[in-house]
């Protein structure tokens, strides 16, 4: 499969050239073929690639680099370094007028994921004491509108409708409505189309013409491949975008997209869509897209989200942990406490440098109507038995089950899905061991 | 008496000869649009084959164009090679694909002593549409009633809307179609594909919004058994493949349509959009997993995209084509055909 992770292909590299003390310029080639590789296989475009990896080529060359004590640490920080300059400089805000109603609008693809991400927003703007109003205009696929409405409805946020008639009838509509009802802030869904379609292209061009927009964003699907360079130029010209929100990136997409929009455009990437639910939006962090493009996990949202529920001490144990493949029952009940807050364990094990790639540690992620239960049996073992599930035999399988309310098939399932997943973690870290100690961690300090 | 009619003989897509259009589209004009039914709705396809129409076209300009560029009067040598692996990749081929077909050419350009990059050119096409047509094969010839098709993918590559072109094409053949809206979990989902029933007029088993899909597919084919119907096609909804409970609950799905049929299904397809890069694999192979997938469906290629994810997802999964979408109404579905596919695949890329 093409998705061996860059840090263990890098690593090996680097590994050989670490030896050598000092590089050549053919050392540095050899590991810029493996990130321009890994950045291909995120699907950053190919053009693209190209004049980043003779930018890197350029600084990495230099004597600087060459002489130094560390020559392999340099180059990756150096990609790295460049990767996430080239994504932004620093996370970017939504641009609102000051004479409202500030004029939103999100365009883009079929399918990208424009309503469930115009909900997101105004549900944040709800939150941070605007008054956004919805308007669908998404007058072509069935039930766009109703799909719109369904999620005003959930977020108790209006939505401007008016059936199927002209958008660029409905979107000036809409602005009178706002202006008549005080909403601040008007979030214009339009129709998925393709940015060749002149016809629906030039209604873009009207609707912008008619509501005079503060900022018109582009939504994009991680998983876009070459042409999202394409999409996004078009989009661009005809449009000049503000921004730019990158969906669906809860999946495994490495979402080299963001960086092929961001060379074409310029315009920042300033949201991340991470869920199905109308929570699931996040500010875009290009130090963290850049180690996920090349594969190197997102240790810093990790810690970050880990450090929002928890302190962080005890979030960095469980990183290590889950490394080390040393985590207990106890942990395991530990983790579950904090979930909740945290997120998905799948989702955390993606940002764990090594593990992203290890896609087979699904017996981690835990349902959570099931947490209760869960709960319920740790609860009712031992210190002892939580430490060492080994112990755990046949009669002591039904006193907790009795003492837990549950099965004893339920205990038998848990313990047998956590000896698995250490099973599975010890592997791993088994087959990482050479690199553990400087790993990507340490290359990077 | 339907299914010999729908295939015993040529494709859909063949059926509806680009010949037609300036009929159809001066009835187009001289009528008022309705929008209620199948019938009245076949004058207003003349969108559908100006598409077709371009979209051919655009093929074979692109063709001729991109891969004259760089064969005409070019001796082989490695550089050539590069720059044919460049254009597979910038398709979306992955690098692995790329290579591997690119050293396939460099193999038989020794053995057959190919000095001249036209002719490379002919053995890239045919080493392509090989790897193409490796495991393809039509939709299934239909042995028994119902015939169940199930359809599944992520969020937003095509899935409802090729769900109605499947149901058009069907009922075309006249054939009794029922779909069942699957999909309880995305807002809006049920209404789209009821409003696709109605324009079609085909049956529709629906359950509320945040029903279990699993209930709706179990009625859906108790349904389909009680009514005679021939074809029953499932919506489900869009989940990415890493969501470990929206895997097993399409699992559950697809056992209870197999429990209730007590047979399998007859296709269970993955809507993988053009546009989508080196993802569909881990979409392919994580899909595959959880259903038993019988081919893919591979829409939005009306756009630029050019698709060229599914000769990876050929090389590293065994998985076929079966169906393309190249547009939004129902007409828009045509049977893959690996050599325009291919023809297309080396298309003028924006410089
Ligand atoms: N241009 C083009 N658009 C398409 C094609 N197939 C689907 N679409 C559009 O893509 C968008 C999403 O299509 P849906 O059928 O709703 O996709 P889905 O997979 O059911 O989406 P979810 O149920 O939200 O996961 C709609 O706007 C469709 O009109 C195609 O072949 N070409
Ligand atoms: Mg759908």
């Amino acid at each position: 499969m093409a998705f061996q992770n860059l840090s263990s292909r890098l690593q090996e590299t680097m590994r050989k050239l670490r030896g050598k003390g000092r590089l050549s310029e053919k050392d540095v080639d050899q590991a810029l073929r493996e990130i321009r590789l890994a950045l291909l296989e995120a699907d950053v475009n190919y053009k693209v690639v190209r004049d980043f990896i003779g930018q890197v080529k350029e600084r990495a060359t230099g004597h600087e680099v060459l002489s130094s004590l560390t020559p392999g640490q340099q180059v990756i920080r150096i990609v790295n370094d460049e990767l996430t300059k080239l994504m932004g400089g620093t996370q970017a805000k939504l641009t609102l007028s000051s004479r409202p109603p500030s004029v939103l609008m999100m365009v883009g693809l079929q399918g990208a994921g424009k309503t469930t991400t115009a909900g997101k927003l105004a549900r944040m703007l709800k939150g941070q004491g605007h008054r956004p109003l919805l308007v669908a205009c998404d007058i072509y696929r069935p039930a766009a509108i109703k799909q719109l409405q369904v999620l005003g409805e959930q977020l108790e946020i209006p939505v401007f409708s008016m059936g199927e008639q002209n958008p660029v009838d409905i979107a000036k509509a809409a602005l009178s409505h706002a202006q008549k009802f005080n909403n601040d802030v008007v979030l214009i869904d339009t129709a998925g189309r393709l940015h060749v379609d002149e016809e629906l292209m030039e209604e873009l061009v009207q609707i912008k013409a008619a509501v005079n927009p503060s900022e018109i964003l582009l939504v994009v699907d991680a998983m876009t491949g070459q042409d999202a360079v394409n999409v996004a130029e078009s989009f661009n010209t005809r449009l000049e975008l503000g921004g730019i929100i990158l969906t669906k990136l809860d999946g495994d997409a490495r979402g080299g997209a963001a960086l092929s929009v961001k060379a074409v455009t310029g315009k920042p990437i300033k949201y991340i869509g991470v869920s199905e639910k109308m929570d699931g939006l996040e500010p875009f962090y290009p130090d963290r897209m850049a180690s996920r493009i090349l594969g190197m996990g997102d240790i810093l949202t990790l810690i970050e989200k880990a450090a929002s529920a928890v302190d962080q001490e005890k979030a960095e144990k469980m990183a290590a942990k889950l490394k080390e493949a040393e985590f207990t029952l106890e942990d395991f009940l530990d983790q579950i406490g904090q979930m909740k807050e945290m997120g998905p364990i799948d989702q955390l094990i993606g940002m764990i440098p090594g593990l992203s790639s290890a896609k087979h540690l699904k017996g981690l992620e835990v349902d959570d109507s099931h947490l209760k239960k869960i709960e319920a049996i740790i609860n009712s073992m031992t210190p002892e038995e939580r430490r060492k599930p080994e112990i755990i035999g046949g009669s002591r399988r039904k006193r907790i089950a009795q003492g837990s309310g549950t099965k004893v098939q339920d205990v038998n399932r848990l313990l047998k899905q956590f000896s698995q997943t250490r099973q599975m973690l010890k592997q791993f870290s088994g087959a990482s061991k050479g690199r553990r100690r400087k790993g990507m961690f340490s290359l990077f300090q | 008496m339907f299914w010999k009619r729908m295939f015993g003989k040529k494709p859909a897509a063949e059926q509806t000869a680009p010949e037609q259009e300036p009929e159809q589209l001066q009835e187009q004009q001289q009528e008022e649009q309705h929008e209620q039914s199948v019938e009245e709705e076949q004058q207003k396809s003349s969108g559908f084959f100006k598409r077709l129409v371009s979209g051919l076209e655009k093929t074979k300009q692109q063709f001729v164009s991109k891969v004259e560029q760089i064969t005409t009067g070019r001796k082989v040598d490695e550089s050539l090679f590069e720059e044919l692996e460049e254009v597979l990749i910038q398709a979306d081929c992955g690098v692995t694909t790329a290579m591997f077909l690119v050293d396939q050419l460099r193999d038989r350009a020794r053995e057959e002593k190919i000095t001249a990059a036209e002719e490379l050119r002919k053995v890239l096409m045919e080493e392509m549409v090989a790897l193409l047509e490796k495991n393809a094969a039509p939709l299934k010839t239909p042995e028994e009633s119902p015939y169940v098709i199930m359809v599944v993918g992520v969020n937003g590559a095509g899935k409802t809307t090729t769900i109605a072109k499947l149901a058009y094409r069907f009922k075309q053949e006249n054939a009794k179609v029922l779909l069942a809206a699957g999909d309880t979990f995305r807002a809006g989902a049920i209404e789209q594909l009821g409003v696709w029933a109605q324009r079609l007029n085909v049956d529709l088993i629906a359950h509320q919004e945040g029903a279990d899909p699993a209930a709706v597919a179990f009625d859906a084919v108790n349904a389909a058994k009680a009514r005679g119907s021939d074809v029953l096609i499932l919506d489900t909804a869009g989940r990415l493949q890493t969501k470990v409970n929206l895997m097993s609950e399409l699992a559950k799905v697809h056992r209870v349509v197999q429990r209730e049929l007590g047979r399998d299904l007859d296709e269970v397809l993955l809507v993988v959009d053009a546009t989508t890069g080196q993802n569909a694999l881990s979409q392919g192979k994580i899909f595959a997993e959880a259903v038993p997938l019988t081919g893919i469906a591979l829409t939005k290629l009306d756009g630029t995209a050019k698709g060229g994810i599914v000769l990876a997802l050929a090389n590293e999964l065994d998985l076929a084509v079966k169906l393309v979408g190249v547009g939004e109404q129902y007409e828009d579905l045509q049977d893959f055909d690996a050599r325009s596919f291919a023809a297309a695949l080396f298309g003028e890329t924006q410089e």
